[in-house]
């Protein structure tokens, strides 16, 4: 049975809507298959706007990976505007892919990928556009199997009821074993319906199907138990560790939008994962052992994207791009191929030490030389220790001096507000840090034009991290402290104008908070919020907290439970947290010892040069650390 | 840069949809696939030489598009044509390209030929208005800018209008519904007058408004020609040049 293209009806709502080029799809690199020729179709959704959605990696990578499969087929969709959905509802046009403008209903799968909790509003928008009932259990074989992935899926919980099911990790070898199920289940004539086609990707251990478990509660409200309600079902689910990356050069073909979004660039991951045990950080935990990228296959995918694409800037990327064992080679081999070129290098997640200016030096080499930017995370010495963000004060001096005495005129800095164990004293130091920095840029080039701004936004508490156990900052408590540090920075005489001071306040971080280390009872505020107008959480036009407090206090009143119990208690070693059985091959015990560890301002060192302490990931999953160096060297390219 | 080559290229279908920042990255990145010699600019943040002379708004179609791209070595404007054709998505074609002589190409782009699809509107209806549009004198409207609301006269820019039959419609064009088509020839004045201006200017004076959004496309644009009332080819001077 083949499907129309919604098109034509589309076409006459985008002459009303605000830039309707987003919506037609066309994309150079873009796909589309013959629907009859494909058995299993996937809908790849970043439940975002087009123009944050369509650069994302993951959904790039598994679109062009799905399309390489003789008999699958994918196409794209993203979250409408409202201007749009609007007319949309007023005339009954569903949610669409943009490649061929098919009904997101008639796929087999609709996987969204949700980089962050925020999109949980926008996945309910488009269920309901497509027609597909927002509650898994009133699916029926007409719909899709709604499948969730990205690294908020490592606690799909609040949002299990609207999922049929869940992947942990990285996506590419997972999508074909799922592919492979469908087909296969397709071909026996698809015996048992959906429930039967879970239960086979179930049963494989690799996909978390929300409604094959059972969660239990105390009367307290803390969970009890969360336990398979039928046999055949495994008992914890595991993470997708894709090894050797040169075996999957993704993406090959770049998708080249129309319409403008928030990167245009081709970006290839140099590496995966970070062992570097910055404690907040939930990617750099759950993408563990360090993957390195060859820097031949580097150089190989960087050609073939510009290529392919026209883009004239490429970013490397990765959790700590600096760290790659040949990132000096990489970044020469590039630049003296691309001289003359007017190709922009960039490489963002660098580190505080003087070696990142002698790469910025080189990535500028041919462009532009604007900012450098650096995250030391914390203000003071001490915070820093619990965070375990190597970082000393004259670290981060001897390398913002170096910057500004070779030319670079502008360092962004990066902290955040509301850690564990924070006091008033270690948001303040930062204004002290800022300071410094200035006086140092001032000393290092006998110029006042010297420039320095501080971003800070609020510490969120993410699960597979030390600090799931940790109590997280009232929002009055962290606005308090970012005004505090504003009112340090304005009023210095002598370097408030130098200083720049952005900063986000801490409401949005309550309700980011609530949904990552929510349970399923939190899947009733999402879906409240979203019947109260709720869309596009992660823009502040769009956000309203005091939505999301009223939906909570409607859902939980009367309960055990509130957005504090969810959000700035702390929990005990042995509570069950609501993602306890998704394992990301941390061992929880190692958790909890550098929870310990991070109160005591112990510090722990890069598994990558030191030995190995024991964080579980590498012996739990059958995975290693794959770094180079290789020795090789990028050789110039050949002129045509 | 050694050499100016003038475009003309269309806006054809969904990609009517762009904007002319859409396009301008479209073709940036197009000239860099296909291996164009672009000239950049000299500075700070350098940018490829490539001029755009009055792109046709959103969602409006067009047959005639104009651009300039200022290259560093000589080029075969055929061979360019080709390739930037092939590099552009389709729905952004290449129709002409010809080597630039003296002149500024804007300036030659005195005034445009639109065509209006007017999906179910009524035909004597359109000619009502059409004649009391043209018998009015001034007629001003109204159009939200970035600078707020401006009203300003739609009636003096437009120097012909007519009502076409649907019959008329050109050929290769899908049958659809029954619809009117207007033509007009406007001059590009300041502030500009576009085709959805002397649309709301025939609401104004009579009333008439089409049941649904009009389908826009710019047929031609150039040099107005006194005798015949139209543009005429901007490129007519490179042409004659090359005759020489």
């Amino acid at each position: 049975m083949s499907v129309e293209s919604l098109f034509p009806r589309l076409e006459a709502l985008l002459p009303k809507v605000q830039k309707p080029i987003q919506y037609v799809g066309g994309e150079l690199n873009s796909t589309v298959k013959d629907w009859d020729e494909a058995t299993v179709r996937w809908a790849l959704m970043y439940p975002d706007a087009y123009e944050v959605g369509l650069p994302n990696q993951g959904v790039q990578i598994l679109y062009e990976i799905l399309n390489e499969l003789p008999e699958t087929m994918a196409e794209r969709t993203y979250a409408v505007w409202p201007d749009l959905e609007a007319l949309m509802r007023s005339e009954g046009v569903p949610q669409f892919t943009v490649d061929a403008h098919r009904p997101v209903r008639a796929f087999d799968v609709l996987g969204v990928s949700f980089s962050t909790e925020l999109g949980y509003t926008n996945l309910l928008t488009a269920l309901d556009l497509a027609g597909i009932p927002l509650d898994a259990v009133d699916r029926t074989d007409d719909d899709p199997i709604v499948l969730a992935g990205g690294h908020a899926a490592f606690n799909p919980e609040p949002i299990a009821d609207f999922l049929d099911a869940a992947v942990l990790g990285d996506g590419e070898q997972i999508a074909i074993a799922i592919s492979e199920v469908i087909r296969e289940w397709k071909g026996e004539g698809a015996p048992g319906g959906r429930d039967e086609l879970l239960m086979r990707l179930a049963s494989t251990g690799g996909v978390y199907v929300p409604k094959f478990y059972d969660v239990e509660y105390h009367p307290d409200g803390r969970i009890k138990r969360v336990v398979p309600n039928r046999s055949g079902v495994p008992s914890r689910v595991f993470k997708h560790t894709v090894m050797d990356l040169d075996e999957w050069p993704y993406p090959k073909k770049p998708l080249v939008p129309l319409a403008e979004t928030v990167h245009e660039r081709f970006s290839v991951e140099i590496f995966r994962g970070c062992t570097r045990g910055c404690r907040f950080c939930q990617a750099g935990m759950i993408t563990r052992p360090v993957r390195e990228r060859s820097i031949t296959t580097i150089g190989d995918m960087v050609e073939a994207g510009l290529k392919e694409s026209g883009f004239s800037e490429v970013g490397l990327l990765s959790l700590s791009s600096a760290d790659h064992s040949e990132i000096g080679e990489v970044a020469k081999g590039l630049a003296d191929r691309y001289e003359g070129t007017q190709t922009g290098l960039s490489l963002p997640s660098t580190r505080v030490d003087a070696f990142n200016i002698d790469l910025a030096n080189e990535f500028s080499r041919n462009g532009r030389r604007s900012g450098l930017t650096f995250a030391p995370e914390g203000g003071s010495e001490r915070m820093r220790k619990v965070i375990n963000k190597m970082v000393t004060e004259e670290d981060l001096i001897r390398t913002v001096t170096t910057a500004y005495s070779q030319g670079w005129r502008q360092v962004k800095l990066y902290f955040m507000c509301g850690l564990p164990t924070e006091e008033d004293i270690d948001v303040l130091g930062i204004a002290d840090l800022a300071k410094k920095v200035i006086k140092a840029g001032r000393e290092a080039t006998g110029s006042r034009d010297v420039r320095c701004t501080v971003s800070i936004g609020g510490f969120v508490p993410k699960p597979h991290t030390p600090f799931q156990w940790a109590a997280q900052c009232d929002h009055e408590t962290v606005d308090r402290r970012l005004r505090e540090l504003r009112n340090a920075l304005r009023g210095d005489k002598e370097y408030g104008k130098a200083i720049g001071y952005r900063y986000h306040d801490g409401k949005p971080s309550i309700v980011e908070g609530l949904l990552s280390r929510g349970d399923r009872r939190v899947g009733s505020v999402i879906r409240a919020v979203w019947e109260d107008g709720g869309r596009f959480d992660g823009w502040s036009e769009h956000f309203s907290y005091e939505r999301w407090m009223t939906a909570a206090e409607r859902v939980f009143s009367g309960g055990a439970v509130d957005v504090d119990w969810y959000t700035t208690r702390e929990r005990e070693e042995h509570e069950v947290l609501p993602w306890d059985h998704l394992d990301a091959g941390l061992d929880r015990e190692w958790l909890w010892q550098d929870w310990q560890d991070a109160v005591s301002d112990v510090e722990v060192e890069d598994c990558r040069w030191t030995p190995c302490y024991d964080c579980g990931v590498c012996p739990t999953m059958g995975t290693e650390i794959q770094i180079g160096p290789t020795g090789k060297k990028l050789l110039p390219l050949t002129v045509v | 840069m050694v050499q100016r080559l003038r475009v003309r290229y269309a806006k054809r279908g969904r990609l009517r949809f762009t904007s002319h920042r859409d396009i301008s990255r479209a073709v940036e990145r197009a000239v860099r696939r296909a291996g164009i010699p672009v000239a950049f600019s000299a500075g700070f943040s350098p940018h490829p030489k490539i001029s755009y002379a009055g792109a046709a708004p959103t969602g409006v179609a067009s047959e005639a598009e104009y651009l300039e791209i200022g290259v560093s070595r000589p080029c075969d404007p055929d061979r360019i044509r080709a390739d930037l054709d092939v590099s552009l998505p389709p729905g952004l074609d290449v129709l002409e390209v010809i080597e630039a002589r003296a002149g500024s190409l804007a300036d030659r782009l005195e005034a445009s030929v639109w065509q209006l699809r007017l999906p179910g509107a009524d035909v004597a209806a359109a000619e009502q208005a059409v004649k009391e549009f043209e018998a009015a004198d001034r007629v001003e409207v109204e159009r939200l800018t970035k600078k707020g609301m401006r009203r300003f006269d739609a009636r003096q820019a437009v120097r012909s209008m007519a009502v076409m039959d649907d019959r008329e419609r050109t050929a290769g064009q899908e049958p659809g519904p029954p619809c009117v088509i207007l033509r007009m020839v406007v001059r590009h004045e300041t502030p500009a007058v576009r085709p959805d201006d002397v649309l709301m200017g025939l609401r104004l004076v009579a009333g008439f408004a089409p049941p649904s959004p009009p389908e826009v496309t710019r047929l031609a644009q150039g040099p107005l020609d006194a005798t015949t009332g139209e543009p005429a080819d901007p490129f007519d001077v490179e042409r004659a040049d090359g005759d020489l």
